[in-house]
């Protein structure tokens, strides 16, 4: 079996199991974000349910903060230990990863749809529905339809200004999606991305439609997890007769910056030299989400704008993915680089991501943002177009105020 | 209990149909009984108001692409008997399953109806037919287990009947 297919196993009454089956698991780690349902009477595994607020924080609307208070009564009525009220608040795939709740050869569930990005902690992890989720917060069970496994073999490291973002724009720009089908991550290359890069890449997952998305556990995460990890584990290896539908191999050093085109990202990624030389006009700059939101993709952006100006007529918004992230980030002197070069730099949140608030696109605007999703009216007017590149990439486009290559800058 | 056919009017949909255009962001955190109005509003504007209690989804590959957003729990509110499509996306298809939607992922089935045409459809042998015409298409069906979840009306039903849930 494969590493995906063996937690699996590891989690059910299965000793083996087959793309086709659907196998029903015992789950380790639940989380669940910015509301609780007054009508749960009973629940599962209380120590092992993470509960935070993280997509409009702090509440925006009414209806949000009714729904904050119902999540504060449930923690309250259940005696949740395991919370990060608004002031330690996070977005949820960010915390999970930072604070040693996702880890290697365990199950993890959340009601939301980039819920792979723990498979970067060898973490079996994917998007769940929220009735189903009711179901696992009552039972701590559920079941997975398991799919055939593509071994993507990454070889080699990446150039200057290229990133594990522009991995995860290239493998659909050539492959399309993975609907129904599971990636497993292999190779030397992987030795060069560290786990900031994997969490962007499993997270952008979602975004190919893999079910599982799963990096291995080698020193790179062991090195992460030292200290971090909150409970025990047991990492999961493939088999040496693992079977997997195909295999894709990508030569890292070959890579260019890769910029997502409007609506949908499987076949539809550009170079972004390419692209640049059509001069698209940019009215947002957006950086942040469970994608690219933390102390590194700021790094990126600050090493960009150091010195430079944003350029008129283009505004920029940075969102960190934490609490923390943004006390680093300040610490370190990247927020002020970002504001002396003219950006924003907001509170944690989703926020901009999905359109919720702070950064909202009007119509007939273009952004191009580091952030998962540019389907029709994601982060605003339905009229508006989305446009998604590394941070580095946003940063560049920032400064020129049309969409650029960041090594032409 | 949800029977294993349904026979409903039909409305034809494309490839990637997300999440997004049934539940638009700024419906995200409204009450189920307010998203179903902005149901397709980005790319099928006043739909809601034509569709009818018992009409049947046909569309093509990655049907539900997307986020988390409970589409079955919508399409359930607006009275669709079912969804037939050439493909589901992974996450799209556990909320229809959930919500007690039935759901039949069957390849090329486009082909066989026009809009408005009435399907007839059993979902738990994967047999689809035109009911004018008479053109047929096969699906595979969902695994039983599965199955089994959609006849009793989805989860929450479960969970109440079992008492992990307050009666409403
Ligand atoms: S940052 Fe965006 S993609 Fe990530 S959880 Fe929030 S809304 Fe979803």
């Amino acid at each position: 079996m494969n590493a995906i297919e063996k937690i699996l196993a590891g989690h059910s009454e299965q000793k083996e199991v087959r793309p086709g089956d659907v196998v029903m698991v015992n789950v380790d780690v639940t989380v669940q974000f910015d509301h609780g349902r007054p009508d749960v009477l009973r629940i599962a595994n209380p120590d092992k349910l993470v509960l935070l607020h993280d997509h409009v924080v702090p509440a925006p609307t009414v209806q949000a903060a009714n729904n904050a208070k119902r999540m504060r009564e449930f923690v309250e009525r259940f005696g949740i230990e395991n919370y990060f009220p608004v002031g330690k608040h996070g977005i949820s795939h960010v915390l999970v990863a930072a604070e040693g709740y996702a880890l290697p050869g365990q199950i993890l569930v959340n009601a939301d749809s980039h819920t792979c990005s723990s498979g970067a902690m060898n973490c079996l992890a994917r998007g769940m529905g929220p009735s189903e989720m009711l179901y696992i917060l009552c039972k701590g069970q559920t079941w997975y339809l398991l799919g055939p496994t593509t071994k993507v073999v990454l070889e080699g490291e990446l150039p200057e200004r290229v990133y594990p973002r522009d991995v995860i724009h290239y493998i659909p720009g050539q492959y399309g999606d993975f609907a129904g089908r599971n990636l497993e991550w292999h190779g030397e290359g992987l030795a060069n991305i560290d786990v900031d890069g994997r969490l962007t890449m499993a997270t952008i997952s979602a975004e190919l439609s893999a079910e599982f998305s799963l990096f291995p556990y080698d020193d790179v995460l062991a090195r992460y997890l030292e200290g971090r990890a909150k409970w025990p584990f047991e990492p999961a290896h493939p088999d040496d007769d693992a079977e997997y539908e195909q295999v894709i191999t990508v030569d890292l050093a070959s890579l260019e910056p890769q910029v997502v085109l409007p609506g949908k990202v499987a076949w539809n990624s550009k170079g972004a030299r390419e692209i640049s030389s059509e001069g698209i006009k940019i009215d947002q700059a957006f950086i942040g989400s469970c994608a690219n939101g933390r102390v590194s993709d700021f790094a990126i952006a600050a090493e960009i704008l150091a010195g430079r100006q944003i350029a008129p007529g283009t505004r920029m918004i940075v969102t960190p993915g934490s609490q923390d992230i943004l006390k680093e980030a300040i610490k370190l002197g990247y927020v002020e680089t970002l504001m002396d070069a003219g950006a924003v730099v907001t509170n944690s949140t989703c926020g901009a991501c999905f359109g919720g608030h702070m950064g909202l696109l009007a119509d007939d605007e273009v952004c191009i943002t580091a952030s998962t999703r540019n389907f029709q009216g994601r982060m605003g007017s339905p009229k508006a177009s989305v446009f998604m590149g590394s941070p580095a990439t946003v940063a560049a486009s920032a400064v020129a105020g049309v969409i650029t290559d960041p090594r032409d800058l | 209990m949800i029977a294993s056919t349904f026979t409903g009017r039909v409305w034809k949909f494309g490839d990637d149909i997300n999440t997004d255009l049934v539940i638009p962001n700024f419906a995200v955190l409204m009450t189920l009984e307010e998203q179903l109005r902005h149901c397709f509003s980005a790319n099928r504007p006043g739909w809601v108001d034509e569709v009818q209690p018992g009409d049947v989804i046909i569309a093509g590959r990655n049907f539900g692409v997307g986020s988390a957003r409970n589409i079955g729990a919508v399409f359930h509110g607006l009275g669709i008997s079912g969804v037939v499509a050439d493909s589901f996306n992974g996450l799209g298809l556990r909320n229809c399953i959930n919500s007690g939607l039935p759901s039949l992922p069957c390849p090329g089935v486009l082909d066989v109806f026009d809009e408005g045409e009435v399907a007839d459809v059993d979902w738990t042998t994967g047999d689809v037919k035109n009911a004018a015409t008479g053109a047929t298409a096969h699906g595979t069906p969902i695994p039983q287990a599965l199955q089994d979840i959609v006849t009793a009306g989805g989860v929450e039903n479960v969970l109440r009947r079992e008492g992990y849930l307050a009666p409403r």
